[in-house]
């Protein structure tokens, strides 16, 4: 039986994130990248030009000028980019896989609720501090009743770039919604400090969850390894810190207890810098949802 | 310069003084401040003529979290309750970006705050214009912290106080969230920033006790031209506690520094309205000295205490290692995981 043909996809946005995106999506056995758009001459183009890639500045009018369309794109633009783009890729049947602040299509996460959504037009990345702490959120919730969780992000302050900085509000609003709508807790709180330390520090994500006083602490703990290790399948460098922490019960916590679980997460180093796990995990959670979408669509073909 | 700039609020005497022990001493307090207790510090402290009152969470507003503790009353009612029972003096509130939100802004100034103080640690400043943008446009008065201030050099923290004066910041501080900068640290970053941003903005200080340097770094920054200056009564605050605002007002008052402070009524206020309900006198003690000693964001005190108990580590490793890793304000959990990784290494031998 022969391999099937590659589901041919385009990225949007050729700065370090499409960079780094296309490295990934390079080894794809699913996928493969015939474009790389941009609105201006830039470094990603010739790079990816270099990798043969076919890329332009022209933006999305020569990409939609293309024959054969691409069946997939990746938008790693802007929110304002691809609220303007997104329709077009629409009219032209094209999924979109949005890494933006956008929010036009359902949030996911690989790991957690990509199943539920792989039909639809267009799915949305959450943020990177989600992509990392959602999944523990979930596994939690899986087997005891989560009031309340609450994620810290830290990231190098090197790997936060003016986007992120100019609406940090986005990100915390962002990651507290994802927290209740796809991790499950009834209440959700995100919290994000960047950190300049030099060299630059590993990304960094705790994830506190309530548990009521009769959790089973032995089956959170079985769920939060088993949900570490599906992460790891598309974050190699997706790891806790400690075994989980259980607290009891406490009057301070309204007769809850806790679970803390403390991650770590070091970039593949494709394209953006080790430490950049905030970035890695975002480029390499949106490579696997392609995958799990050319998946779907070749199987459909077939 | 931007079209927000040169709009500082006026101040009546030399000096400013404002009072965080309804902020910074929620630190100290477990974030367990009483409506009781909030109502009766700021009748004391608006009767002593203290003209800015802060009262927030710790961590500012939405501060209240597994991370760093829920608050036993929610802020937004202490600041509302703060606001009725404060004839002449106003109420300033907490921001740190990336844990409050510009809606938790708007509900603070909903409940009765008039000032901000939006704090980003010292190199983040770009993290602010969003958030000072809306509080000037609510029509409120507007500072902006530099955490942690000892982190970086005078020239780039003048640098980020020019970031956060265009975003509409009327008065950036140097804030020794360590207690950390010797006086030679803390006039250089003065200076500094007034050399940077005096023309427009006022330069301000919040100092902690950690080297029992507070005091010394308010009298300095008061002779070079500091016109806002914080204080907590007893010291109440995180590490040592903040200058207290008590004797601020008495050291000012000797210098001819006029502050319109009543001394003895701050005197009466922190012996019998604040000591009373302390959980603890903050003090320099071993823990306390070794965060001004290794630069550690003060707020970590409770909890690396917390965590050397349980995992049955000395917490001055603990905060040493705070030190050596760089960790700055908000990253609370990373003491667990500190305590965690040397109760390993003990473990390893």
């Amino acid at each position: 039986m022969s391999a099937p043909a590659k589901v041919p996809a385009a990225i949007v946005g050729p700065g370090n994130i499409g960079t780094d995106l296309l490295a990934k999506l390079a080894r794809s056995a699913r996928i493969e990248v015939t474009a790389m758009v941009g609105v201006v001459e830039s470094e990603g183009l010739e790079r990816a030009r270099a990798m043969g890639v076919a890329a332009s500045s022209e933006g999305v009018d020569w990409l939609l000028r293309l024959d054969p369309l691409p069946r997939i794109v990746f938008e790693a633009t802007s929110a304002k980019a691809h609220a303007a783009n997104a329709p077009r890729y629409a009219e032209a049947g094209i999924r979109a896989i949005d890494l933006t602040p956008a929010h036009l299509g359902p949030m996911v996460c690989p790991a957690v609720n990509m199943p539920d959504h792989l039909d639809a037009p267009n799915v949305n990345m959450i943020t990177c501090g989600g992509q990392a702490t959602i999944p523990i959120v979930a596994a939690v919730s899986q087997v005891a009743t989560v009031d309340y969780a609450e994620i810290v992000a830290s990231a190098a302050s090197r790997s936060a770039g003016p986007g992120t900085r100019a609406n940090i509000d986005e990100f915390t609003e962002t990651t507290a919604k994802a927290v209740e709508e796809v991790g499950g807790a009834a209440k959700g709180k995100a919290i994000i400090i960047l950190n300049p330390v030099e060299p630059p520090m590993i990304m960094r994500d705790t994830v506190f969850c309530s548990l009521p006083p009769d959790a089973d602490t032995d089956a959170v703990a079985a769920s939060v390894h088993a949900m570490v290790a599906r992460v790891q399948q598309y974050v190699p460098g997706y790891a806790m810190r400690a075994e989980p922490q259980f607290d009891p019960p406490t009057d301070k916590w309204g007769g809850r207890g806790r679970v803390a679980v403390f991650l770590e997460v070091k970039g593949n180093g494709d394209f953006l810098p080790e430490y950049a796990g905030n970035l890695d995990i975002m480029t390499a959670a949106a490579a696997q949802v392609g995958e799990l979408v050319a998946a779907e669509m070749t199987e459909a073909a077939a | 310069m931007s079209e927000r700039a040169g709009a500082r609020p006026g101040i009546r005497h030399d000096v400013r003084i404002t009072d965080t022990t309804l902020r910074d001493g929620s630190h100290a307090q477990a974030h367990q401040f009483t409506e009781e207790q909030v109502r009766d510090t700021v009748r004391a402290l608006d009767r002593a003529g203290v003209e800015v009152i802060e009262v927030t969470h710790g961590d500012g507003l939405g501060g209240s979290s597994f991370n760093y503790g829920f608050s036993h009353t929610d802020e937004l009612k202490l600041i509302a309750a703060a606001r009725e029972e404060a004839t002449q003096a106003r109420i300033a509130v907490l921001l740190v970006p990336g844990i409050g939100t510009v809606d938790d802004l708007r509900r603070a100034h909903d409940a009765g705050a008039e000032i901000v103080r939006v704090a980003t640690h010292c190199t983040e400043a770009d993290v602010s214009p969003q958030h000072f943008g809306v509080a000037r446009d609510l029509g409120m008065e507007t500072v902006g912290f530099l955490m942690m201030a000892h982190r970086t050099s005078p020239e780039d923290l003048a640098k980020q106080a020019r970031i956060m004066v265009d975003a509409g910041c009327q008065c950036p501080y140097v804030t020794d969230s360590a207690g950390a900068l010797l006086m030679h640290d803390a006039r250089a970053r003065f200076e500094a920033l007034l050399a940077e941003v005096g023309d427009e903005a006022w330069v301000g200080y919040h100092g902690h006790q950690n080297l029992s340097l507070g005091v010394a770094n308010s009298v300095i920054a008061a002779e070079v031209g500091v016109k806002e200056i914080d204080g907590s009564l007893c010291a109440l605050g995180a590490g040592s506690g903040n200058s207290p605002t008590e004797v601020i007002a008495a050291v000012f008052d000797r210098m001819g520094i006029e502050t319109g402070l009543d001394v003895t009524a701050l005197l009466d206020a922190a012996e019998d309205v604040v000591r009373p309900y302390l959980h603890r006198w903050p003090k320099m003690d071993r823990n306390a000295i070794t965060q001004g000693w290794a630069g550690v964001y003060s707020s970590f005190l409770l909890h690396a205490e917390h965590a050397g108990e349980r995992y049955k580590v000395p917490v001055p490793d603990i905060l040493r290692r705070c030190g050596e890793l760089g960790l700055v304000g908000g990253q609370e959990d990373m003491i667990i995981d500190i305590a965690l990784e040397l109760a390993r290494e003990r473990e390893q031998g």
